[in-house]
């Protein structure tokens, strides 16, 4: 299996504090890797490290797109990044709220497309197309995400959970190889969570998808990744499949409190 | 009846404080003390009436505080026009009026008709930096002057013609609105509108002091007029031809600006003023898309300012102060920011109504002051409030909902 993320020594400095401390890992084709911790370890911080919206006071981030050789994406901007392929969502969801589902997905098009001012005051057959064509993914998508009947409402109005849903079709839109998604199941009740877990892993096969999520809900990592990486005040202390990491004194000590609960 | 006490309260504090000023008069020559009694009878009623009619209009809007984002009977109305079968009529009807105009009014009318609609142009393009993109520029009339000082210098040293300065005054505008985009863009609010008013004002004053180059305060004089396929007019028919140009123009500008809001980067624009990281994280170049919209802005301001220069057949920097900065986005706050219609309105409006109102001329800033601090209060969104038509799915059934 090759990689299509990895990461080695990444360190993030903020002022005195070092929020990450030499972290390695690896996403490889087709896994799903969770990223778990306590709060304040360092989750989001690594997901801001790799998508460019910190720079990485050390170490080096590659993505290997499909069909490509692999990039150094450490000084590259957000934009670029998710022009590379990868894709976020929010911890706390960062939706355009006045903005329908449908247009909010249909940004997620934008490095996808090329209309440029010219085309858009001209609008010729080139960029009509392209809109129609933006439009009919972005509503396809939507369906595929269970979000169809939405499609045509204004996201600050739309229930929670389907919020955190249009945050995922809004990601796939820009065509990622690698899907960060930063506690997707946060404020979802069990039954939301079940469904989610059931879209994340239909997504994956679906769109060829690999992913990295981070998440609380033990249930849903325990049952949903292939493999799972702990960290602890920005120290990666142990990786493995979930049954190795459960089982690991180091993790339960840490984080999942009960002996008992391995 | 409280209401009473306090506004009795409330004009006995303004008797005090302009006793001084009102009521006493001091005859230093004569060692007179005069006391203008009667003043501070009219102060006192006057404050109180005033008084009064402020906490019954605060009453009547604090009644429905949810109100402010209702429809009120003038949304509703531009809403039927603007969507309903009065649609085309009305757009068809405002041409017509504007075509056949020139053959009512007096040449001076026509002038300043022509100069209305120089800012029509003028706030629709700012509109697009302020209302659309959210970036405070307080030194647009650089712009303005970048195109008239390309029309006035090229035509003074090469003889260029009108019709080729026209989009050359728009291209150096936008080109100079790139260079002082690329670099301040990184500024946001308050940092960004003190930058770009620094902006203009030394681009007023490179235009002041660089006599060798642009003739410094004495201005270029004797710009040539418009021709028309190489016809000139006389001073009469150019009034007209200069307003129908400006028309022209404005249509032109109108038409971009709703293409450009309804386009792929117009979205962006849209989603960037909403949240900018998530933009970022969706692939969106901000800086790219914010140059844009800048430099669009600007070369509206650039194509204007030639005709400015044809119009006005003399310019020197004085036209283009930062009160002509703060006018122009005086139009586009009033009339709406982000509201194509608005803007038209407003600039038509602070445009014709000091001509009108000539009589008053004494009391127009004291009045337009007034009237910009209870538009902010009443409707802070504008004269008219901007409306976008979302995307949508017109059917939305062609694909099965998989869950």
């Amino acid at each position: 299996m090759r990689a299509v993320l990895s990461v080695s020594g990444v360190s993030m400095d903020f002022g005195g504090l070092r929020a990450l401390d030499s972290v390695d890992m690896e996403v490889r084709e087709g896994e799903i890797v969770a990223l778990i911790g306590p709060n304040g370890a360092g989750k989001t911080t690594f997901f801001n490290c790799i998508t460019g919206i910190y720079a990485p006071t050390e170490g080096e981030v590659f993505v290997s797109p499909p069909g490509r050789d692999r990039i150094n994406i450490r000084h590259r901007k957000p934009n670029q990044v998710t022009g590379l392929g990868l894709a976020r969502t929010f911890q706390n969801i960062r939706l355009f709220p006045s903005m329908t589902a449908l247009e909010n997905v249909m940004i997620g098009r934008h490095c996808r497309t090329r209309a440029g001012l010219l085309g858009a005051i001209v609008r010729g057959p080139v960029t009509r197309r392209e809109e129609k064509g933006i439009v009919e993914r972005a509503y396809s998508l939507l369906v595929k995400v269970g979000l169809g009947r939405w499609a045509n409402e204004v996201a600050r109005n739309m229930p929670y959970g389907a919020q955190r849903r249009l945050e995922i079709a809004r990601a796939l839109a820009t065509d990622p190889f690698l899907l960060l998604l930063d506690e997707p199941a946060a404020g979802m009740n069990p039954q939301e969570t079940q469904d989610l877990k059931a879209l994340v892993t239909r997504l994956r096969k679906e769109f060829e998808l690999s992913i990295l999520l981070i998440e609380h809900d033990m249930k849903m990592v325990m049952s949903v990744s292939d493999r799972v990486v702990v960290v602890e005040y920005g120290k990666k202390i142990a990786e493995g499949t979930p049954a190795e990491v459960s089982a690991d004194p180091q993790v339960i000590k840490a984080y999942l409190g009960e002996e008992s609960d391995a | 009846m409280r209401e009473l006490s306090r506004g009795l309260l409330a004009s006995l504090w303004m008797v005090v404080l302009t006793a001084p000023l009102l009521v006493v008069r001091v005859n230093t020559t004569d060692k007179v003390v005069t006391w203008r009694w009667g003043n501070m009878l009219w102060m006192a009623i006057g404050s109180l009436l005033l008084f009064l009619a402020w906490r019954w209009a605060m009453a009547r809007r604090g009644g429905d505080v949810q109100a402010a984002d209702q429809d009120s009977w003038f949304d509703k109305l531009l809403a039927r026009i603007g969507q309903g079968p009065l649609r085309l009529p009305v757009i068809l009807g405002l041409v017509l009026v504007a075509l056949v105009l020139p053959l009512f009014v007096s040449m001076y009318e026509m002038d300043i008709y022509a100069r209305a609609l120089i800012y029509v142009g003028l706030g629709l393009g700012l509109n697009i930096v302020v209302g659309m993109a959210g970036l405070l520029n307080l030194g647009y009339a650089a712009f303005f002057a970048v195109g008239s000082y390309t029309y006035a210098l090229l035509n003074h040293h090469y003889a260029l013609d009108f019709w080729l300065a026209l989009p050359l005054g728009g291209l150096f505008a936008a080109l100079f609105g790139v260079i002082l985009a690329l670099p301040v863009l990184r500024l946001r609010g308050d940092y960004l509108a003190i930058v770009t008013l620094g902006f203009g004002e030394i681009v007023r004053l490179v235009l002041q002091n660089w006599d060798s180059f642009s003739f410094g305060p004495s201005g270029i004089a004797n710009i040539a007029r418009p021709t028309l396929f190489g016809r000139e007019f006389g001073v009469q028919d150019s009034a007209i031809f200069i307003y129908y140009i400006a028309l022209a123009l404005v249509a032109v500008v109108i038409f971009v600006t709703k293409r450009f809001q309804d386009s792929r980067v117009g979205r962006a624009l849209l989603a960037l003023r909403e949240d900018e990281i998530a933009c970022e994280a969706m692939g969106i170049d901000k800086t790219g898309v914010k140059v844009m919209a800048f430099a669009l802005g600007a070369s509206f301001a650039g194509v204007f300012g030639v005709v400015f220069a044809a119009k006005q057949a003399f310019i020197n920097p004085d036209s283009f102060t930062f009160i002509e900065s703060a006018m122009i986005l005086s139009i586009v706050v009033l009339g709406g920011m982000g509201s194509i219609v608005g803007v038209a309105i407003a600039a038509i409006i602070l445009q014709l109504m000091p001509e009108y109102f000539r009589f008053m001329a004494d009391y127009r800033m004291l009045i337009f002051g007034a009237a910009l601090v209870l538009m902010m209060l009443f409707r802070p969104e504008g004269l008219v409030r901007a409306k976008r038509e979302h995307y949508t799915v017109k059917d939305l059934s062609p694909q099965t909902e998989d869950k």
